[in-house]
Formats: structure tokens, sequence, C-alpha cells
């Protein structure tokens, strides 16, 4: 809401400085968005009066000005202008002055543009003629006609004066912050009761009694509200009407606020509207067929011209303002090009009416038109305004010598809004805000925001104005007394009681994840929860595949952004491509952050939301191996053992041969006992070539995809002692022949069984394949670390069981002794 | 005999000074004390001697000894420390060259914020509590109070999955959800991703984070949320900054708050960062309002409460200067590694 100072200071008294206006009012609750100075930054322009008009004598295009400027001598100024003429009053720029915009057709600066005398094509200029835009207005502010040339002032003003000053200009323009619950303040009259609460002033309303009216508006015009949409119609008539322009006052003012000056009616109504915040249409009785104004649903495909030219196609459920044979008006939305005021209008019809708030909002959301009118409606208006929003414009028509006012109005309001009256316990009050006030001073503070307080003791019977629709219950009234009482005053104490902080396991789990993640040199990565569909045929993701089970969002910005995210790998490699494209040469990076599953069987029912993991890396150090070795300190760190990487070949994000899921044994409670259960973790490997092609990452990457509900279900962060060994322990080193597609684990597997419990370790040292090895085989070279926790072992033991082990490596995998 | 003694004597005496290399003092040990050593002979050949001449020989053969052996260790000790600071010498490294990377990784600037945030709502006996992205129309709008016609259900502000899902606008659906599932004493709060309308710009992203708080109990006051509040602000931004609490409005609590820090990069005088007011809006707050406390099943005349958000992009922009909130979501690793 823009409001003037200057304007405001017709409804109440502001003794303070603007600074200090602003904010009181802040801390009483309307928060400021800007506060503008207007007419400060003009220095040296004054008002001029033409006095002879020549041509350029070396420009078509040019005339040469002489002005009266209050000087002694005519001042010679050269402009470009087209519509100067011989008697106008126009701002002058003289020499040496400031101008707050910029001069025509140029880019605006920062502290105004300064104007010097110079020569135009050789003829003296010693200043300059300005524009609305040159001394810094708006656009949207300035009248149609003025747009293109010098402002011409109509009417006489002091030559000679400063044009600030002699205008008005000067006042301070501020914009308040209204929120949806007081639409009562997107007025002055509103604005000025908040203000006179806010100072303890009094609020002073406009005057709307005309001083001479003739004749009846019942005899001119025929109202009938056939739809309950319509909550009230109020419509005056006002005859002999002369359309021109208004006085400056008026234009001024609606400039202040924001808006361009038309003609005086528009005009009117337009700052009455601003005034009360109530919408008025005026409409040409001529045009009102019968004259006769019907407010009725359309119907469903019925045609009609708005006011901006544009034909509108009208369904059953919009309120529409008729004549006996058509529309004039959408209602509360926009009048029709058919009844537009025109030059030649002589008498017209006020139309002040309430009409429903979302019949407004859907009306003007089907036809894709918001309008200043509308958008009030919307918001919620109270019918109670209409008939002092109709007198006071009449009252301002009589005033500016705009017609002349026909008495009486045609008043159809079946359901007067009475004033609400909510119960107010001072006690309730006290005791939320924990403060202590005596009743008295609530009653003060509410009446200063013309409530009235009945009632005794501790009940507070609060009557609060129609205009305050959001005082509905208790605490709205508590919130009253506190905004006036002083946020800032209320004490500052800490809740009684205690309460132990704490976290759901599933976080402590996710928290110590990501520290072991950044322990391991891997970033933290956060995207969107919302991933283009395509996103996982990008990562080569089957058909029918369960990660195409999309919750589909039906209004996203983009198809970039149109389903939630079913696993995080595809944004990790589009990460890892911009990153790469970026040349960083390496870049290891996990992401933890929730997928959804749409709900197959009930698609009423909220979707399946689990929190997954990724991990991605790429860089010369890189490879398969350091990407298992990260997953497995990660398994390690949250207690997670008895893994195995199971080779998987068919999994479209990754290379076919370089690719395992990861699953992890674990023990459950069966009906007859215990039992080991495989878990699935995930999976890993090197990304598909066409994968990381799309992605534009132009060298291998490394990738996994972790379920995390999984890795927490197993997760087990106990720590449990166990003692330091006692005893020696020997080691026996083995160079084993294998055929090349024999794998580490099945070799573990087999020694595990047979190493019995001295068996304390494996360790694989060596993969060679090579010239000492016949084709199609490879060495792999393992230590074993037998110890007893009881005794230090003998040779013949160890041997004996690694005797076994060799044993059963021949006979269960073919797998022997290589020769050295 | 003597001769040959001061003569070994001597000779060794002069080859151990002349001697550059360990192994040269060695070929001087094994030549004079090894088996079949110059000393070692005269001692076997002792034998031979009368008893008494074998006496003062002996002694003689001995001394010519232990001074070899005390020789030898000299030479050792000095060819050892000769040889060491020729090693040290060769070894020498040029400590200015650069240390080998054991890189830590970093976490999201979104997720330090949080933890910052988590850290001091923890302190004031806060539990962590999480809800789901996508929730339910009611979760999210009617029960808290924003009515069929409340704009942010407009079509153009929120996301929606079907008539009754949507993604979640706010965190303060948690609320909704902690009152329906938990009895009061109840204090807690909700980190977690939001998502609205908003196509991306530099101060707009269709996903962002907000961290809402709770607290419902006995005698709850609006003076108890500036006490929370404040503290909160003051551990999070520093302990001289103070705080303004301005009347606003949001559907779910009544009498609702803005708090405003004093700017913590001026000081409150005015500058780029508050846009020269001093102050930096930070979170909205509020007494619960009752009809959200209803949903909840809870006596509204027993028990009040005060809930707040904040939103965790605006709090992370401002304490690290960052001038675009595209970059949180870019995951560009040179952005990251900035906040180790």
């Amino acid at each position: 809401m823009i409001v003037s100072l200057e304007w405001l200071k017709d409804y109440t008294d502001v003794n303070v400085s603007p600074e200090e206006f602003c904010d009181r009012m802040i801390m009483s609750g309307s928060n400021l968005e800007t506060m503008e100075k207007a007419g400060e930054d003009m220095q040296k322009v004054v008002v001029g009066k033409i006095v002879k008009i020549e041509k350029h004598p070396d420009a078509d295009k040019l005339v040469v000005c002489q002005l009266d400027v209050g000087q002694e001598d005519l001042l010679q100024i050269v402009t470009g202008a087209p519509n100067v003429f011989e008697g106008a009053y126009v701002p002058v720029a003289l020499h040496g002055s400031r101008i707050p915009g910029p001069l025509h057709g140029q880019p605006k600066q920062e502290g105004g543009t300064k104007i010097t005398k110079g020569k135009l094509r050789g003829v003296v200029s010693n200043g300059m003629l300005c524009s609305f835009g040159e001394l810094g207005f708006d656009d949207k502010v300035v009248p149609v006609n003025q747009r293109d040339g010098i402002w011409i002032l109509s009417g006489e003003y002091p030559v000679g004066a400063d044009f600030a000053e002699a205008l008005n200009l000067k006042d301070t323009i501020i914009d308040f912050e209204i929120t949806p619950n007081r639409p009562d303040c997107l007025s002055m009259i509103g604005m000025a009761r908040e203000a006179a609460a806010t100072f303890g002033t009094k609020l002073k309303y406009p005057d709307t009694k005309c001083i001479s009216e003739e004749e009846r508006a019942a005899d001119y015009v025929d109202v009938q509200v056939k739809s309950p949409l319509c909550r009230r119609y109020v419509a005056r008539v006002v005859k002999d009407v002369k359309v021109e322009e208004s006085p400056w006052w008026l234009q001024r003012r609606l400039i202040h606020a924001g808006m361009r000056p038309i003609n005086n009616i528009v005009d009117v109504t337009n700052f009455v509207m601003l005034e009360y915040g109530q919408p008025i249409h005026a409409f040409d009785i001529e045009s009102l067929a019968g004259h006769k104004i019907i407010v009725d649903t359309a119907k469903d495909g019925e045609k009609f011209v708005t006011l901006d030219e544009t034909e509108r196609i009208l369904d059953k459920d919009m309120l529409m303002i008729n004549d006996g044979e058509k529309p004039v008006a959408v209602a509360g939305v926009m009048g029709g090009l058919n009844s537009e005021i025109k030059e030649d209008t002589r008498t017209i019809v006020i139309e002040c009416a309430n009409f429903d708030a979302n019949s407004v909002r859907t009306t003007s959301k089907k036809l894709g038109l918001r309008t200043e009118a509308s958008g009030r409606f919307e918001k919620g208006i109270d019918p109670n305004l209409c008939s002092d929003a109709a007198d006071r414009v009449c009252r301002l028509i009589e005033l500016i010598g705009g017609g002349k006012v026909v008495g009486g109005r045609v008043d159809i309001y079946p359901q007067p809004e009475a004033p609400k009256t909510v119960r107010a316990r001072v006690s309730r009050i006290n005791h939320v805000l924990g403060i202590d006030i005596p009743r008295e001073q609530m009653v003060g503070y509410l009446e200063s925001l013309e409530m009235k307080v009945e009632g005794s003791g501790d009940d507070m019977y609060v009557t609060a104005p129609t205009v305050r629709q959001d005082i509905e219950i208790e605490e709205d009234i508590v919130e009253e007394v506190a905004r006036l009482y002083g946020y800032d005053n209320l004490p500052v104490t800490i809740p009684k009681g205690n309460n132990e902080a704490s976290q759901s396991y599933e976080r402590d789990i996710k928290d110590l994840a990501r520290d072991t993640m950044c322990a391991m040199g891997a970033n933290e990565i956060q995207t969107y929860s919302f991933v283009s569909p395509k996103s996982v045929d990008n990562v080569r993701i089957d058909e029918d595949s369960w990660e195409r089970a999309f919750v589909k969002i039906l209004n996203p910005l983009g198809e970039d952004t149109s389903v939630m995210r079913t696993i995080l790998t595809p944004q990790m490699l589009e990460v890892m491509g911009r990153n790469y494209s970026r040349n960083l040469e390496a870049m290891k990076a996990f992401e933890i952050g929730n997928t959804f599953m749409a709900n197959m069987m009930d698609p009423k029912a909220l979707p399946y939301e689990s929190d997954n993991m990724s991990i991605g890396l790429y860089g010369p150090r890189e490879n398969f191996f350091t990407l298992k070795g990260m997953i497995e300190e990660l398994l390690n760190k949250l207690g997670i053992r008895n893994v195995k990487y199971v080779p998987e070949t068919e999994y479209g994000v990754y290379h076919p041969g370089r690719c395992a899921r990861i699953v992890a044994a674990h023990k459950v409670q069966l009906e007859n006992g215990p039992a080991d259960e495989e878990v699935e973790l995930g999976i890993m490997g090197e990304v598909h070539p066409d994968v990381a092609e799309k992605y534009g990452i132009g060298v291998r990457c490394y990738a996994a995809e972790l379920m995390f509900e999984n890795v927490t279900e197993l997760a087990d962060t106990e720590k449990v002692y166990s003692p330091l060994p006692k005893y020696p322990a020997m080691t026996r080193d083995i160079a084993l022949l294998a055929d090349e597609d024999m794998t580490v684990d099945r070799i573990e597997d087999v020694i595990w069984e047979a190493g019995t419990e001295i068996l304390k370790g494996i360790k694989l040292f060596d993969i060679y394949r090579g010239k000492q090895v016949q084709e199609g085989k490879k060495s792999m070279a393992f230590s074993l670390t037998y110890r007893a926790a009881d005794r230090t072992l003998t040779d013949e033991e160890v041997q004996a069981v690694h005797g076994k082990v060799l044993d059963a490596l021949k006979e269960k995998l073919g797998v022997t002794l290589r020769d050295m | 005999m003597q001769e040959r003694l001061k003569q070994i004597l001597e000779e060794s005496k002069k080859r151990l000074q002349e001697a550059s290399s360990v192994q040269e003092a060695e070929d001087v040990r094994v030549k004079v004390l090894g088996k079949k050593g110059q000393l070692t002979e005269i001692l076997r050949s002792m034998g031979q001697l009368a008893p008494e001449e074998r006496k003062e020989m002996g002694q003689a053969a001995n001394q010519v000894r232990a001074d070899v052996e005390k020789m030898l260790e000299e030479t050792f000790a000095q060819l050892k420390s000769k040889a060491r600071e020729a090693k040290f010498k060769a070894e020498k490294i040029d400590v200015t060259e650069p240390g080998i990377v054991h890189k830590l990784g970093t976490k999201h600037p979104v997720t330090i914020t949080i933890e910052e945030i988590s850290r001091v709502f923890k302190s004031m006996g806060f539990t962590l509590t999480e809800g789901p992205e996508v929730e339910t129309v009611f979760n999210n709008f009617d029960a808290l109070n924003a009515g069929p016609n409340h704009p942010a259900r407009d079509w153009t502000d929120t996301f929606y999955v079907n008539d009754d899902i949507l993604l979640r606008t706010q965190t303060s659906p948690v609320q909704v959800r902690t009152l329906m599932s938990q009895k009061p004493p109840i204090r807690v709060f909700a980190p977690g991703r939001c998502f609205r309308c908003d196509t991306p710009d530099a101060t707009h992203s269709p996903m962002f984070h907000q961290v809402e708080g709770l607290v419902v109990d006995e005698g709850i006051t609006m003076a108890d949320l500036k006490g929370v509040l404040d503290s909160f602000a003051k551990q999070m931004f520093g302990s001289d900054v103070r705080t303004k609490f301005r009347p606003h409005h949001f559907p779910f609590t009544e009498p609702s708050a803005e708090m405003d820090v004093s700017c913590f990069k001026c000081g409150g005088k005015g500058c780029r960062v508050c846009k020269g007011s001093g102050w930096i809006e930070i979170l909205g707050c509020g007494m619960v309002h009752p009809n959200v406390l209803k949903v909840g099943g809870i006596d509204t005349e027993k028990y009040t409460g005060f809930a707040f958000g904040m939103g965790v992009e605006r709090i992370a922009m401002l304490k690290y200067g960052i001038d675009d909130i595209r970059l949180l979501y870019e995951n560009d690793m040179r952005f990251i590694e900035q906040f180790k």
C-alpha cells in the first residue's frame, strides 16, 4: 500500500518525522517496503511561461523559446518538443540545475542529471524545458497527453517560483507491506486508523455530504440483483457531467500513489478507491439499455468485450453487470467497452458494490484478467463501505465542479453485515503474552482502533468495526493488544521445564555416514528432489524397471523438474559432468537424499520416501577399487560386516564387467531358529561409457548408490572390546595358479572354511599375469595369518591346518600352488 | 717382541688415521685382532716364552690390544658420524615444497548451516524430528489454518501431485504430525526441504530448506518465544547481536511476528547486506493458533505454544556472503570446498 504522507494528514495528524513515523508503524504491525522522499531531488527548477516561440534558423525540428522565469530579462531556451506553445506554463531547469530523471531517451543515472547552458546548432540555450520523465516520474503515472513532450501545466502559476514548491511535489511516499489478513489497510483511511492508534491521534473521516442535490437517483436507474454473489449494490447518479482534466491536487495525489490520471470522473473513482479501499465503477447511463442494471451470472459461452478491447468468453459462474439487453461489465473485474465514460458523457451511474471474493477470484483467474479492482475484491471488502464511498465520489465530483449530483441512492443490501463481538479475557491475554497489564490499558488500545469494549472484570466483549474482518476470536484480540503494547516491550523469558534433546537413530546414522565420507575426502552435494523423467533413460534403466515408478508433478516448472527422483545417480553424474566440463581434473563426492516411489496400489496415499546415498568419483588416481575401498570403510564404520560384492552384468548404468551388487549377510530370527538373510545395500561400478558420454564425462568415472534404509537397518554402532593378541602369529605366503575367471572371494571362502579357528587373516598381496604364467591363468598371492588366543602355535600345528587349506583349494576349486 | 708390538701399535694407529671408510677400519681390526691377526698370533705364540717374560709380554700385548680397540672404537665413531653428515647433506630436502595432500571432504553449506542451527536448538532441549517432502494438502494447509482460498494454495505457487497431495511448501506440516502423534510437553525442531513454484534466479529456488520449531506446554508465553529465539540469534550470529520482533501475519500463529537481527556484518550501522536498515529479517514466528492445536486434540485452555520457521539458504547466504542461491545447487567442487 503506497501512502503519501501529505495525503494521510487529511485523516489524522502526523506530528513526527517521516523516519520516526515509519519506525513506529513497523512496530505496530505495518511493515515497511520502501520510503522515498518526493520532490526533493530537483534543484533550480522553476516555473516558466513561454512568451515567444521562433523557428530555429538552422534546424527544422528545434524551436527557440523566450521564457519569463521571473527575472528581468527573458530566458532563451532551445527545445525540440513538439507540444510547446506561447502562453504555456512549463518546468524550466535553469543553468546549473539538477533534475532527478534521465534526459529523454537516456538511461537513468544515480543522483540525477546536471543541466548547463550551451548552444544547440549555434543558438544559445540557457537551460532546459522538462518532461515528466525528466523530473523523475515513472512512465506509468504520466498522463497520456503529456507523455511525448514538455510538461505543460494547466492553469497559471507564479513565474520563477521553485517548481516543486509551486506544484506541492514535496512529499514522503511510503510503501507498506500489507499482510493478507488486513485488506482494510489497503486504503488511506485504513492506514490512518493504524497511524491514529499508533500515535494516539484522532481519525478524521472524509467529507461525504454534498452541498446540493436534486431529483432522485431511483428515477434515473433501475437496479436488480439476481445473484447472491452480489452482497450489496449501491448506485448514485451525477448529471450534467463535464469530462475534463482533474485539478492538479487530485492528479498529484494519484501520481504519488502510483496511478495515472485519466479524467476527472475516473480520477475521482480511483481517488475514492484509494481512500476507502472500495472499487468503484462509473457507467455512461446512455449506454445502459432501459437505464437498467441487472446483476446476474453470465450464460455459458457468452462473449463480451472488456475495456481493454479484448473479447472474453464467459461461463455460468461469472457474475456480470447487465443492462436491459446485454452485459456491460464483469462484476468486480473490468467494465465493458460498450459502457465506458467518453468525453461526451453527460450522465453517469456510480457503482459501489460488494461482490463475493471467491467469485471474483475465480472469474479473474479464468479470464486471465487481474485488475486493481479484482485484486481488492479477492481479499475481501466490508460491504458497509459502499454507501460512504458512493457519497464521497459524489461529493468530490461536486467539489471539483465535475457535474450535478442527483439526490438519494439506490441501495440493494438484503443482509447487512453486522459487527461481530468477540469475548476476550484480560487474564488470558496477560497469560499468553507473559505480561500483567490492567484492563483499562487494554481497553485503551482497542478503543484507539475504533473497537467498542463492553463487559466488566475479566471479560471484555470487543466489537470491532466491520472493516476489520480479521477479528474473529480471542487470539485476535491478544494480537491487537500485543502489537499496541509493543512486542519489544514484552519480557524475555526462557520456557520452564526440561527436555532431553534427541534425534532419531536414522538421523544419527546419516550424520555418521556424512562425517565418514567427508573424512575420506568426498565432498557433499545437494541436488533437487525433482528431476527429468529422461534422467532414467540417460542412465539406461530398463523400460519396466522400478526406477520408473515416478511420482509426477502436475504443474512442474518444466519437464526437467517434473518427477520426483527414484534414484540419486543421474544427478550425481550430472554434477560430475558439470565439474568435468569446468576442467576439474578429479572429483569425489556423495549425496544423501530422499527418493520417492509412487504408491501403485493407492494413488491417494503418500508415496514411499526413503533415503539413498550416491557416491561419484573420477580422476587419475581413481578406479573401481578406490570406490570399493571407500564403501568398505564406510560400511565398516557403520558396523556392517559380512559384505559381499556380487558381479552384476545387466544393470545399464555400469560397465557390464565392472559392476557389483553390494550384499550384506544378516542374521534374522525365523520360526525354526536363526538364519542368514541377504540384504542388498546397493550397487556400484564403473559408469558405462555410453552413460558417461551422455553426461559429457570424458574419463572413466565410478559411481555407487546405496539404499540407506537398508544400511541403517544393518548398522551397528555398538563397540565391544576384544583383547589384543598375547601370542605371536605365524604367516604363510602362498602363490596360487588359478583360471582367469576365478574370483578372490571364492578362494577366500574356501580358505576360511578350511583354515579352522586359528586362521585369523587372509590378505591378497599380488595378482600376476605374464610370461611365467600360462595363457588363461593368473597367479594370486595371499598371505595367511595363523594365531591362537591361548598359546604360541607350533610349526607342526600350523602346517597341519595349512596343508588342509591347500588340499581344499585344490579339491574344491582346482587351484594349486604355483611352482616357484 | 716388544719391537713387534710397538710396530703393530704404530702401524694400526697410522692406518686408522688414514682410514676413510668403515671397511678400511674393519680391515685393520681383522689384520690386528682377527683370528689370524698379528696381535692374536703374538698372544698365541706367548706360550713359548719363559713365565716371567710371558707375564711382562702378556701385559704389554694386552695393553696394545686395548689401545688398538680404543682407537678402533674412536675411528668407527668418527667414521660413522662423518658418514651421517654426508648422508644428511645428501638427503637435504626443500621443506618449502608443498605437502602431499590428505584431502578431507566438505559438507554442503546447507548441511553445515542446518547442523549449526540444530546444535543451538539441541542445546536448548529441542528434539530433532522430520517429515516427508511429499505431503498431504491437509497437513500442509488445512491443518495449519490456511483456508481453502489461501493464495499459497494456488497452482502458480505450490507443486501438486494430485488434489490431495503436494510437495510441502514449508516445514510446518511437521508441526501437524508432531501435534497428532505427541502429547505436551512438546519441544521439537524440524529441518527439511520445501518446494515452491519459483523460477530459479539469484534469490529464488524452487527447492529450498527450512527449519521449523514447535513448543507446546502449560504456561508457554510470547515472552518465552522471545527468550528462545533471542538466545538462538545470539548463539547463531554472535553474542552481541540484538533482536527485534515485528508484528506480522501467518495463518497458523496468532499473534504472529517476524524476527530481525541487528546486522552481523555492520553491527547495525547500515550496509549492503542489511540494505542500509541495520536489521536483517531472519525468521517468522508466533503463538500457535488454537485451530492448529485443536488438530492435535490439545486443550487450548490448558496448553499454549509457540512455533517458528526460518529459511536455511537465506541464513547460509547471509553468513557466507553468497550472492546467488543457484550456486548452492550447482555443486561446483570449487564452491563446496570453500566451506571446509
